[in-house]
């Protein structure tokens, strides 16, 4: 289990490492996703499934989407039909494809081996962590709640097309630049 | 492995190099990548010492929070960034240094 987490973690450093030295935005993005999936797999290795869950769903899932969605919505010009041609290359995705693939077959490792059983210790599971969240940690679950419908109002509110305010004094004001 | 140490060591160069990536990129996107790495680096942190130090579930459910706060920082950055395409028609931090508008 010792040289498990070992390689989990080099592929975590090489691919954080990746995610600064690519230029394009799309390969960054691929290399962070596979940063998060090693994650995952310490947070496994270390007797937390669900926050590995959890981590896979949100950062590698839901984040990333919004990632790729922006990505795409900042259409740049003539760049951007250049960069699609290299988002298709072989190069690209290959590397990112091969770290997925190790992480793969360590998961399935796991799994098949030992049952569920972590490097040392008990596994925290669900049912526990779903538990304290709902009585000790309840404040806690209302306020994050409360943060996410206000990140959602927010977002919202900056990226909607303003309607185009017509007044003379705010035209003038524009026409000069 | 009974030890916290290569635990905390990959959460440090994780957290180095989300560090470094907020400061070298240049795209604005890849500047929110970076604080996504760090927050990641902290997640890492947290539930090695929830399963060494605390031997509880308490840093595990902070974790779970960080999570959420990553979530909706990325919804209200994403925007902003969005925003500022459309105004300036770049990502490019650099020449972003006069925010009036």
């Amino acid at each position: 289990m010792t040289i498990l987490f070992y390689i989990a973690a080099i592929i975590a450093i090489i691919s954080t490492i990746m995610v600064i030295t690519r230029t394009n935005v799309i390969h960054a993005l691929l290399y962070m996703v596979v940063s998060l999936l090693a994650t995952a797999v310490m947070f496994f290795l270390i007797g937390a499934p669900f926050i590995a869950a959890l981590e896979i769903m949100i950062y590698a899932g839901a984040i990333t989407v919004l990632f790729v969605f922006v990505v795409m919505m900042l259409n740049l010009g003539e760049e951007a039909v250049k960069q699609e041609k290299q988002w298709l290359s072989f190069s690209g995705w290959i590397f990112p494809a091969f770290l997925s693939l190790i992480l793969l077959l360590e998961v399935i490792f796991i799994i098949s081996s030992s049952g569920s059983v972590p490097i040392s210790g008990k596994v925290i599971d669900p049912k526990l962590v779903g538990q304290s969240l709902f009585t000790t940690y309840l404040i806690g679950v209302e306020l994050s709640a409360i943060l996410l419908l206000a990140g959602i109002i927010g977002a919202y509110h900056l990226a909607r097309r303003k309607k185009k305010v017509v007044h003379r004094f705010l035209e003038l004001e524009g026409a000069e630049e | 492995m009974n030890s916290i140490i290569p635990y905390l060591i990959v959460g440090a160069i994780v957290f180095v190099l989300g560090i470094f990536t907020i400061v070298y990129k240049k795209n604005a996107v890849g500047i929110l990548m970076g604080v996504e790495l760090v927050l990641n680096s902290v997640n890492i942190n947290f539930i090695a010492f929830a399963k060494f130090v605390d031997t509880g579930i308490h840093g595990q459910i902070i974790s779970i929070f960080v999570i959420i706060l990553a979530a909706a920082e990325a919804a209200i950055a994403l925007a902003i960034i969005l925003n500022i395409y459309r105004m300036k028609a770049t990502v490019d931090v650099t020449q972003l240094n006069k925010m009036k508008h």
